[in-house]
């Protein structure tokens, strides 16, 4: 099972994901993909260092699944966590709407 | 509108600095999130599935120009150029970084506006008929009263820490648009053979997991009586409400496990002891708040507008608008403009900024300067001259604001779904979209008649799915949508919770099986003067339930 490791940024409440090297970063594809359990229990203990340091809040383990350079989480909410709303809104031109059919 | 005095002023610019410090602190990293959580939720700050979500207190949604676009400047400045108004006459903003929140905050302050009791287990903002002081059937403005409940549940040192929220909705009218009977109090303004005005009371309505219609417990409270007696039932249920689960701490649990009339007992009890103390309320006090709420001087005009007739006769689009999205007015030659947040295909309850600063300059040229929030997520301008209806359309319009769609089928409520919050299953929006697209057509519309579609993401309901004559809750089965359908819903005076029709849905098929709900509809009522919901009274679940699934 491959997962990876998802919070909110405490600042401003942005969904982020930990990368190579234990930065955050916004894009999902950029997350470090964990690849067994003991990978996965490294990066979520040092994820929980970052939200004692008042880094990054919410933080979680999710499964996903990486190919060609992208990662897509497996359940809706954490895709949509990742990828945005899924609805069309004349109010927000810098999200684009997607279609949960097109990915995964 | 209700200004606030010295009192109001101080409490919630005090409260905004001790927030501000308080976030301050969070962020310096002096406070750990255990112990900051509490204290952003009880100033209306949510951490939601993307962002945090700020909540904004409407009392009884009512809301002047200046306030209005204050809330375009906020979504502008601080979000993303928009908001989301709520089922509670509130507003919601998707995307605040918790380090603008102080300065929102003072932003609201500024225009007697805040956060504060839009979350947690006390009683959160008061609600009404979006229509109190403008509806012809009403026998009182409502919104006086839901003030007065608003001062003393404002920080109430006893009923801060309630078993779970609490939710009070008032209405003036016999005809219940507010909702009350599915509230934990529900207050029907009543008048007595004598003419003086008193209370229907009902407690325990809610939706949620487990719907319940509110039972009356008094039918007619006299009007002195509103704060003891509500104080009293707020006491018994603070006392007696369940804290051990919270899925059985609502009043609602408490009215059907001890039983209506062993509670009203309780209740009447308390009531003895406390009425004639400090909580009697004084006429003279109910006068001063209610010159707040004043009618605008409406100048006289004829009970019909030459105007207005002759541009809809030249304008059949217009013609729609003002058949659909009027309300009748006590004052002949006006009426109430529903300013529909639902455009056909489009997010139920948004608005952009640009949407606010528009109708708040309307509010201020046509409409004395007054604007509700419905709990159906539309705007209201209470007041309008029917002279003044097709300058009014006609700059609504510029903004894609005059859907001629009030209480039609597309005129659907939606909780954010899984799309923005934290808590739901499934997705809510995007299947009002789809709905809304597929009924589009006005002719349809017309012919389908007073049809209410009401979705919720999650078993919390916050999309009222309960009490739509068509009703559809989202679930999650197995990592796939599903969507459960419930028939025969309604909040009115005739309240009752709809009944589910069987096995759900799969996201690609809900639509169709809503249209089979709705053909259905359209093949056995007796003509078209029978709604919906008479005719699923009268019919009851067995043909929609042979179009869905087959004999």
């Amino acid at each position: 099972m491959q997962q990876i490791v998802t919070g909110n940024r405490l600042i401003d409440g942005v969904v982020v994901f930990r990368g190579p090297g234990g930065s955050w970063v916004e894009a999902v594809d950029a997350a470090e993909v964990l690849g067994d359990d003991a990978a996965s229990e490294a990066a979520f203990a040092a994820a929980m260092r970052d939200f004692a340091n008042c880094v990054v809040v919410d933080v979680a383990l999710i499964d996903v699944k990486a190919e060609a350079g992208h990662v897509v989480p497996l359940r809706l909410r954490e895709r949509i966590r990742a990828e945005g709303p899924t609805v069309k809104s004349d109010y927000r031109p810098d999200l684009r709407p997607w279609d949960v059919r097109q990915i995964g | 509108m209700y200004r606030y005095d010295e009192f109001d002023a101080g409490f919630v610019n005090e409260r905004v600095s001790q927030f501000s410090d308080q976030v301050y602190r969070r962020l310096a990293g002096d406070m750990t999130e255990d112990e900051f959580r509490p204290l952003r939720l009880m100033n209306g700050v949510y951490l939601q599935l993307h962002a945090y979500m700020l909540r904004v207190a409407i009392p009884y949604g009512t809301l002047n120009s200046a306030q209005l676009r204050r809330l375009g400047r906020i979504a502008r400045d601080y979000d993303r150029g928009f908001g989301h108004f709520t089922t509670r006459q509130n507003i919601q903003y998707n995307w605040p970084a918790l380090k603008d929140v102080p300065a929102i905050l003072a932003e609201l302050a500024e225009v007697e506006m805040h956060a504060i009791q839009t979350s947690g287990n006390c009683i959160r903002n008061v609600t009404a008929d979006h229509f109190s002081g403008a509806a012809q059937d009403e026998i009182a403005d409502s919104r006086p009263y839901a003030e007065i409940l608003r001062q003393w549940s404002s920080i109430h040192p006893e009923f801060s820490y309630l078993p779970r929220k609490f939710k009070i909705a008032v209405t003036g009218a016999a005809h219940d648009r507010a909702a009350i009977r599915v509230h934990d109090i529900g207050l029907e303004v009543r008048r007595n053979d004598k003419g003086e005005i008193g209370f229907g009371v009902f407690v325990g309505g809610g939706q949620g997991r487990t719907p319940m219609i509110a039972r009356e417990v008094r039918e007619f409270l006299p009007e002195a009586d509103l704060i003891a007696y509500t104080d009293a039932i707020l006491r018994i249920y603070n006392l007696y409400g369940r804290r051990d689960n919270k899925y059985k701490a609502r009043i609602k649990i408490l009215v059907h496990e001890t039983g209506i009339e062993v509670l009203k007992q309780d209740i009447e009890a308390e009531f003895e002891r406390i009425k004639d103390g400090a909580l009697k309320l004084p006429a003279e006090e109910v006068a001063r708040i209610e010159a707040y709420f004043a009618m605008p001087d409406l100048p006289a005009r004829p009970a019909t507008s030459a105007v207005l007739e002759a541009a809809a006769g030249a304008d059949p689009e217009l013609a729609r608008f003002a058949e659909v999205n009027l309300h009748p007015h006590k004052v002949p030659g006006y009426a109430s403009v529903t300013i529909s947040l639902k455009p056909i295909g489009g997010i139920p309850g948004d608005a952009s900024a640009d949407q606010m600063d528009l109708v708040a300059d309307i509010a201020r040229a046509h409409a004395f300067d007054e604007i509700r929030v419905s709990h159906e997520q539309n705007l209201v301008l209470p007041h309008v001259a029917l002279d003044d209806v097709p300058a009014v359309y006609a700059q609504l319009k510029t903004l894609g604001l005059a859907t001629a769609n009030a209480g039609l089928i597309t005129d659907i409520i939606a909780c954010p779904g899984l799309d923005y919050c934290a808590l739901a299953n499934a997705r809510s929006i995007p299947v009002a979209s789809r709905l809304s697209e597929r009924f589009g057509d006005p002719a349809r519309q017309a012919e389908i008649g007073p049809l209410s579609i009401k979705i919720s993401g999650c078993i919390n309901a916050c999309g009222h799915h309960h009490v739509g004559h068509i009703g559809i809750l989202g679930v999650d089965r197995r990592g796939e949508e599903f969507y459960q359908i419930t028939l025969g819903g309604s909040p009115d005076e005739t309240a009752s919770v709809g009944n589910i029709v069987g096995r759900g849905f799969g996201s690609d098929d809900i639509v169709d099986a809503v249209e089979k709900v709705v053909d259905t509809y359209l093949a056995v009522r007796t003509d078209a003067d029978e709604p919906f919901l008479a005719t699923y009274r009268r019919v009851g679940d067995a043909p929609f339930k042979e179009a869905l699934y087959g004999a």
